[in-house]
């Protein structure tokens, strides 16, 4: 499969192996042949340099946003008088700089995980409805449709969570916090409802395109022999999708949901719509408390960046989240890899 | 999936979109022109830049396209609500022509502006002043009084029901409900944040102990996103309380409280707080007319809780057609037909008597 088939182009010849290029280089024009694509030996040399300062660009691109959020959050972070992991303080104006990132860590982490948790079921749910139980035609109508909400502006999202979805959800949150308040995570938050909940809810909404895409193109490539062969065997439909789709896409999803999970971390202007901000101090870890994520946070006060210091308390909890979505990508390669590789 | 199959969902899509909105739209309320002449204008050609304050925003983009409109549009003006900070910054880093501020120069920042000016001072011209809104949520309310030192243990956490007897006993006759009080607040950092916060430490400094500061020092409540979102945040909260620009309350039909200073209540109008900016003293020199705002004013009728913002120029120094503008600008900015425009979007005109102190200094910019 990695051969070039096709019309039979000059610089294919039998005893070439696929390695050696160079070589295949120098037999490229052999006595009498047509060099159909009329690249010849140059073109080559072209293409491989264009490619290479491509991804130098791409990788340099990257080492330098991190290069950049280091050096301009490096002299806050050396004049900081709290514990940067730990502590929720954030006194950035004045003389003194105590900052701490432990209430956006938290905030941040919680509500993309409780979006994912929302989110995934019901986008590998849409995908193997999409690929293996209804027609094809209604299928791609389906995910068509599904494809358009990643076409609206996360802004619209964001007040349509605090002007609908909020106050529509206002009774459940009442009943949940009164029922489940003995557990911390359920405990009791705030009054409004612009809490960690609505905002994940809006968040998985905002991811599910993302996913539900990637997993579709994983599910619909599942190999026909794997499919025949567990109906052969009397599968029933949902027995044929658990053992052999699912297992099949598996690295597929999982990519597909570090991708949306990617998003979920840093997504900004819907949490800053949405999220009610709190001032009390400890961090509140119910799902019906207030709070910041590193995003809303930062583009919250960037119009008021007048000292360098106070650039560089909001400019580290940037890093915080560059690293975080860094290390979140790593491992979603790490996962796809290794199970390519079984 | 077929090109038409396509088409059709789209179009499906937004027949149902379309459909559920049912609510007429409600037209943009034109700027409708002063009454009376204007003041003599130049108009010279050119363009010039300022940003700054966001809370003056509303305010100087109207008197923008009413000054192109006055100078058939011979110049270009824009203005950027960065913010103060960002604005102070950018002015002297020579990036703008003049600057939108909450506050004036502070003694480091005018130095640096005089370097700026080519060794001329820079002046804090007094140009927009913006009342404070308390507004409340609270359904069969009309009228409910307050006074800074319930306003200030209502946003230390101290006072947390409505029908608190400090609140009770400023409103004899009005039955106020138990229900729990909703701090709103800004989340990011502004002007109206420091104002208030200096509003509440002038009058009640035992209660209100951290400092004034751009950020919110309050116990309790909640953060939302700029004016707008406290703003909607109470209008949406039985039982809210929070601060506001005064345009934001009546968009937003919310009630507005009642100041006590002492000497009864006092409503939010553009008199009162008049009154108020009247009582303040001026402590630049000479054409330099940055104020100190008392808002432990005691002048019966007077409204305290006000916000000014200033326009930072050159007092000579900018390029010269640049300066022509500026200077022109706010000669019209500065006079009657434009103070008086401001009244509409929810800001308060400057008293005669600053007014005329204000239009002499812009007649002296060179």
């Amino acid at each position: 499969m990695a051969d070039e088939e096709g019309p039979a182009i000059a610089t294919t010849t039998e005893t070439a192996a696929p390695g050696s290029s160079p070589d295949r280089a120098k037999d490229s024009q052999p006595a009498g042949s047509i060099d159909l694509a009329g690249v010849g030996h140059a073109g080559d040399i072209t293409f491989r340099a264009l490619a290479y300062i491509a991804a130098f660009l791409v990788v340099m691109l990257v080492l330098f946003v991190g290069i950049f959020l280091a050096v301009i959050a490096a002299p806050s972070l050396r004049h900081n008088t709290a514990n940067f992991f730990t502590s929720n303080a954030w006194n950035v104006t004045g003389t003194t700089l105590e900052f701490g990132i432990a209430g956006l860590l938290w905030t941040t982490v919680l509500s993309s995980v409780v979006a994912m948790v929302f989110a995934v079921p019901i986008a590998v749910g849409t995908a193997l409805l999409v690929t293996h139980y209804v027609p094809p035609r209604l299928g791609s109508a389906i995910g068509f449709v599904i494809d358009l909400l990643a076409a609206v502006p996360s802004i619209i999202f964001g007040l349509w969570g605090l002007k609908v979805l909020g106050p529509a959800l206002a009774p459940f949150y009442t009943a949940v916090q009164q029922a489940l308040g003995w557990i911390p995570l359920f405990g009791k938050g705030i009054e409004s409802t612009g809490n960690v909940f609505t905002a994940s809810l809006v968040l998985a909404i905002m991811v599910l395109p993302i996913i539900s895409a990637i997993s579709r193109d994983v599910f619909a490539q599942t190999p026909r022999d794997h499919i025949e062969a567990a109906l052969a065997l009397g599968a029933t439909k949902w027995e044929m999708v658990r053992t052999a789709v699912i297992p099949y896409g598996r690295s597929g999803v999982v990519a597909a949901s570090m991708l949306g999970l990617g998003r979920a971390l840093g997504e900004t202007v819907a949490v800053m719509i949405i999220l009610s901000q709190t001032n009390t101090g400890g961090i509140n870890p119910s799902l019906f408390a207030g709070g910041e994520t590193f995003a809303s946070k930062i583009a919250n006060n960037a119009a008021e960046f007048d000292s360098p210091a106070k650039t560089g308390a909001y400019i580290a909890a940037g890093l915080v989240l560059f690293v975080v979505t860094f290390a979140v990508n790593a491992l979603a390669r790490l996962i796809a890899d290794r199970k390519a590789h079984q | 999936m077929t090109r038409v199959s396509k088409l059709a969902a789209v179009a499906a899509l937004s027949t149902l979109s379309l459909a559920a909105c049912s609510s007429s739209t409600t037209t943009a309320t034109t700027a409708t022109s002063a009454s009376g002449s204007g003041p003599a204008l130049s108009c010279p050609a050119g363009q010039i830049t300022a940003e700054g304050s966001s809370a003056q925003s509303n305010a100087i983009q109207d008197v923008i396209a009413a000054y192109a409109d006055a100078c058939a549009s011979k110049s270009k003006i824009e203005y950027n609500p960065t913010g103060s900070g960002a604005g102070i910054k950018n002015f002297n880093a020579g990036l703008v022509d003049f600057a939108g501020s909450d506050s004036a120069l502070k003694a480091d920042e005018a130095a640096t502006a005089k370097t700026r000016c080519k060794g001329n001072a820079a002046w804090d011209l007094p140009m927009v002043v913006g009342p404070i809104a308390f507004s409340y949520n609270l359904s069969g309310v009309g009228k409910l009084v307050l006074n800074a030192d319930v306003l200030a243990k209502i946003f230390q956490g101290k006072i947390t029901t409505w029908n608190d007897p400090a609140i009770a006993a400023l409103n004899s006759g009005v039955t106020l409900p138990s229900t729990k009080i909703t701090v709103f607040y800004r989340s990011d950092d502004s002007g109206t944040t420091e104002n208030v916060s200096k509003y509440l430490k002038a009058n009640a400094p035992t209660v209100w102990t951290p400092d004034t500061s751009k950020t919110w020092k309050g116990v309790g409540g909640e953060g939302k996103n700029k004016s707008s979102g406290v703003a909607e945040a109470v209008k949406a909260t039985v039982g809210s309380i929070g601060y506001m620009e005064w345009s934001y309350a009546t968009d937003n039909k919310l009630g507005i409280a009642q100041i006590d200073t002492g000497a009864g209540p006092v409503e939010l109008t553009s008199a009162n707080v008049g009154k108020a900016v009247e009582a303040a003293t001026v402590t630049g020199t000479g054409n330099d007319l940055s104020l100190k705002l008392d808002y432990a004013t005691k002048v019966a009728g007077a409204y305290p809780a006000i916000l000014v913002t200033y326009e930072i120029v050159c007092s000579t120094g900018l390029d010269s057609t640049k300066s022509a503008i500026v200077k022109d600008f706010l000669t019209y900015f500065s006079s009657e037909k434009g103070q008086s425009s401001l009244e509409s979007l929810g800001y308060a005109p400057l008293p005669s008597s600053l007014r005329t102190k204000v239009a002499t200094a812009v007649q002296a910019i060179n």
